[in-house]
């Protein structure tokens, strides 16, 4: 083995985003040695771009949420091909934490049971009931703010309040109430009150590029700060490039490079792999072997397939009067109107509404130019002033349903700066997505009309709108028709776990995070309890 | 910058034509009391922050320079504005980059700030303040039934 070769450890995490770093802190309890491998940095609150002047100007730059576009050191090019849905992501610790909107949904009881209800896709092999005291108990880690007894849920009890109304959410709510539509305010990962060492939202703006306040809850400064002190290593700028096998089948460990580019090699007992819906196939198409030519824990050729992203229906509209802009969370409301299966709609499934508030001063700018509507010469200043803050926004998140045809493959060309092949997108939009986004666009518009909105306008899909990366090493109880099972252990290699949103069945309609981080700590204790009774690699 | 990107800067001849450009864009304005993107200051800040977008800024200044027969900025006012028309439909992806840094550099400025009403200031570590608004405004969607579909 060519490299520097580590002391074993007995788990090894992939990735430090949200489920890796929810499954560090559970397993942490155990006593065992834990490493964590994540291949980019810790990001520190002064870095993040409302720090500066130029916020908006970095989201297209160090903070863009394509990686492409990013491009940093520690990021890997995706190919995205044709694909009208472009991946978005961050690569450092916190993952895609680190830029999400922390809007934070659970899934319904109903997504678990997408077969029985409606006769499409597969049902997963838990449920709501089951996971639901690990949604409960990552609210509590994660501090999550919210509204106790929306009639879209069953009941829960966010461990803070919400985020405030303000003006655009005033407004959203009468009009809602006048179509007699339902609306609730977000569960979000957002601190509103001081909260485990957090200060509360002042509102910075939008929270995608990272909260300076550290009201936000990435994962760096939630699961991470409790999982170091317990014991559990994180080592950054590590970037794996494949797992290892043994004669055995089973996984030895994993070979990385770190920021010089040199190689190691770090043994492990069990390795867990948490690297989002196209790292994870990735890494695993990439971990080949006489055992495993197509990749590790393969044998379904399912890695890499069924890959959703939620589409996004994106449309918006400007009043007269000055709402809140950019200032606070961006989504601090949803709509679950149209979430649960309606046929007389043309489609299965649904979706949530999510209701914005405004975009920042120079995004508008931007967003109007490129339609068309902002123009060159002397009538800017004066079309300028009738969207400054005046922009109601909603987006249709649409559940997508699995197609073994999207997947995630390794580009015969495209490689990152230590050569490990990239990751390429195959997607397309199937017609039930098409028809579920018209219809989400066309409510949209019902509302923005109720809300006095003119000057509409929509991006449907949102091309840079591949946030959540679900299905690509799918779970279930049959080895032909998944990668791991009912508890995220590869069918294959009995001591490899995947615990991000690879594993998702389906997609449901909402931003997946919350869930995602509540399998990981489903898995964890699954992982605890068959440690106490040895069963763990049977 | 990406970690690995090199400032690069415009020849003078692609400077002249991105100023003349982007007071096309944005023309100073008596009205508002507004600045033009050419304004000096705001012009140094477009020509260090073309960062990502220099290969796409030469690109559309290479095409815009063919559509002037030479230099854009050596144009009469009305020909001027015919080659500005012909560009805005033919500049595409190159031209758009151009366009959303000049937007980046001019909703920034201190001076279009503040006629915009803005504090012209970093939103960390003031803030912003958000109404708290009247909850009481949920109370016909508290009075719903369930809404979520019941699991067997």
């Amino acid at each position: 083995m060519a490299g520097e070769v580590h002391d074993k450890v007995d788990v090894l995490i992939v990735g430090s985003g949200a489920s890796g770093a929810a499954a560090a802190w559970s397993l942490a309890e155990t006593r065992m040695r834990i490493l964590c491998l994540e291949q980019g940095d810790w990001v520190k609150p002064t870095d993040y771009p409302t720090n500066g002047r130029d916020w908006e100007a970095r989201l297209f730059g160090d903070f863009a949420i394509n990686p492409n576009r990013r491009a940093r050191e520690t990021d890997y090019p995706i190919n995205n091909g044709s694909s009208p849905i472009q991946v978005v992501n961050f690569n450092g610790v916190g993952g895609g934490t680190i830029m999400y909107t922390a809007h934070y949904p659970r899934l319904h009881p109903s997504d678990f049971r997408v077969k029985s209800l409606d006769g499409v896709a597969d049902d997963w092999p838990v449920d709501y009931d089951l996971l639901e005291p690990f949604f409960a108990e990552n609210d509590r880690v994660t501090g999550v703010s919210g509204l106790a007894g929306d009639p879209a849920y069953p009941f829960h009890q966010p461990p803070m309040p919400p985020q405030p109304l303000g003006k655009t959410g005033k407004r959203f709510g009468e009009t809602l109430n006048k179509l007699g539509w339902h609306w609730w305010p977000s569960d979000s990962a957002i601190a509103t009150v001081e909260y485990d060492g957090r200060a509360p939202c002042i509102n910075l703006g939008h929270c995608t590029p990272g909260c300076a306040q550290g009201a936000k809850a990435s994962t760096d400064i939630t699961y991470w700060q409790h999982a170091i002190r317990a014991g559990v290593e994180l080592r950054t700028r590590a970037r794996v490039r494949e797992i290892t096998v043994g004669p055995d089948g089973m996984a030895t460990g994993a070979i990385y490079y770190d920021a010089d580019g040199k190689e190691h090699f770090q043994p492990a007992e069990m390795v867990i792999v948490a690297c989002n819906g196209i790292g994870t196939p990735r890494l695993m198409l990439n971990s080949q072997s006489g055992r495993f030519p197509n990749g590790i824990a393969n044998s379904s050729g399912l890695v890499g397939r069924n890959l959703m992203f939620h589409p996004f229906a994106h449309t918006y509209g400007y009043v007269e009067e000055p709402l809140d802009g950019n200032h606070g969370a961006q989504l601090p409301l949803w709509s679950q109107e149209f979430y649960e299966t309606d046929r007389s709609r043309g489609f299965v499934r649904g979706y949530t509404l999510q209701l914005h508030r405004g975009a920042g001063t120079i995004v508008d700018a931007i967003a109007n130019t490129a339609r068309g509507f902002l123009p060159w010469g002397e009538d800017h200043h004066k079309v300028y002033r009738t969207i400054l803050n005046r922009k109601l926004g909603l987006s249709a998140i649409c559940e997508d349903l699995p197609e073994e045809h999207n997947r995630v493959t390794l580009d015969p060309v495209l490689k990152d700066s230590n050569g490990i092949p990239a990751p390429k997108i195959e997607y397309t939009l199937s017609d039930n997505s098409r028809k579920m986004m018209a219809h989400g666009v066309a409510r949209s518009k019902e509302i923005l009309a109720a809300a006095g909105a003119t000057n509409i306008g929509g991006e449907s899909p949102i091309l840079n709108g591949g946030w959540h990366l679900m299905g690509t090493a799918r779970m279930g109880t049959d080895p032909e028709r998944s990668v791991v099972n009912e508890w995220g252990r590869s069918h294959d290699v009995k001591n490899l776990f995947v615990i991000d949103g690879s594993i998702w069945v389906t997609s449901g309609g909402v931003n997946p995070t919350s869930t995602i981080q509540a399998l990981a700590l489903y898995i964890a204790d699954a992982i605890k309890q068959r440690l106490s009774n040895a069963t763990l690699f049977d | 910058m990406g970690p690995k990107m090199q400032p690069r800067t415009l020849t003078d001849a692609e400077a002249r034509d991105l100023r003349v450009l982007a007071g096309t864009m944005i023309p100073a304005s008596d009205t508002y009391k507004m600045p033009g993107a050419d304004d000096a200051l705001i012009f140094a800040d477009i020509l260090k922050s073309l960062d990502r977008d220099f290969d796409d800024a030469r690109a559309a200044l290479a095409h815009l320079a063919k559509l002037s027969g030479g230099s854009y900025a050596a144009l009469p006012p009305a020909r001027r504005a015919e080659v500005a028309a012909t560009f805005k439909q033919e500049g595409g992806p190159a031209l758009f980059a151009v366009n959303r840094v000049v937007l980046l550099c001019y909703y920034r400025d201190d001076r279009v700030m503040r006629s915009l009403g803005q504090e012209p200031r970093s939103p960390f570590p003031k803030g912003h303040v958000v109404e708290q608004g009247d909850w009481s405004l949920l109370d016909p969607v508290k009075a719903r039934p369930p809404m979520w579909r019941k699991v067997k």
